[in-house]
């Protein structure tokens, strides 16, 4: 398992690589990787410059970690990989990511899922939109945010 | 015992982080000490529906006693992923 937290850019491709050749060493004969990649998306208008991540620095490690463990413990996964940016990041750059690996592809799936639903309301990042006017809206979190969670109970 | 905001709650207060003595016996009785303060604070917390309360790096809710508690965090829902 691996969870990073950084504000760096981080290369897809590479990090999948590295993802699918750490299952091969250990051996884990995993038959599908799932991966999915969250971007920055614009404002409908345009009017959006940058969005600014702010986080908890120590416990959104331990809140993204104790994420990733329930899903271990939830589905039969070869590994885990969370990777989530913070600071500021322009429309169309990747603000994180998440591996998942199993035997069969239903298991990976359906954690990668679970993994999002969670980062999403249980892990302490706060995005901030920064507008072409200087402006900065506090992004709310959507009651679906929080519906989403109910699946899993 | 130290206090974190984050996000709105953090402009709002217009700090980051801070250090009290306080013998508040729950997280709501620290809110009322702290709204209590100045009106900065007040207007924070007014809705406590809309925060959230971590101690000690862990998510917890209003009413959890602060007993040995070291690090208080009040922020809005979040919103990651």
């Amino acid at each position: 398992m691996r969870i990073a937290v950084q504000d760096g850019l981080f290369d897809i491709g590479e990090e999948s690589n590295r993802f699918a050749a750490g299952l091969s060493d250990s051996g884990a004969n995993a038959g599908a990787i799932v991966t999915f990649t969250g971007v920055v998306r614009g404002s409908d208008n345009g009017d959006m410059v940058a969005m600014e991540i702010e986080h908890y620095p120590g416990m959104t490690e331990r809140a993204i970690r104790k994420i990733a463990d329930e899903a271990m413990a939830r589905w039969s996964l070869a590994d885990v990989l969370v990777i989530h940016r913070h600071g500021r990041l322009v429309p169309g750059e990747q603000i994180m990511m998440v591996a998942t690996a199993s035997r069969h592809r239903l298991h990976a799936f359906e954690a990668a899922e679970f993994l999002m639903d969670y980062l999403k309301s249980r892990a302490p990042f706060w995005k901030k939109e920064l507008l072409q006017d200087g402006a900065g809206n506090w992004v709310e979190a959507k009651d679906s945010d929080e519906e989403a969670l109910d699946r899993w109970a | 015992m130290d206090i974190l905001y984050f996000a709105w709650v953090r402009e709002r207060i217009g700090l980051p982080k801070e250090r009290v003595e306080t013998s508040a016996a729950t997280v709501r009785e620290l809110v009322a000490e702290l709204s209590a303060r100045e009106d900065r604070y007040a207007v924070a917390f007014s809705d406590l529906s809309a925060l959230r309360v971590a101690l000690d790096q862990d998510l917890s809710d209003f009413d959890a006693p602060l007993d040995g508690v070291r690090e208080v965090a009040f922020f809005p829902p979040m919103t990651g992923g």
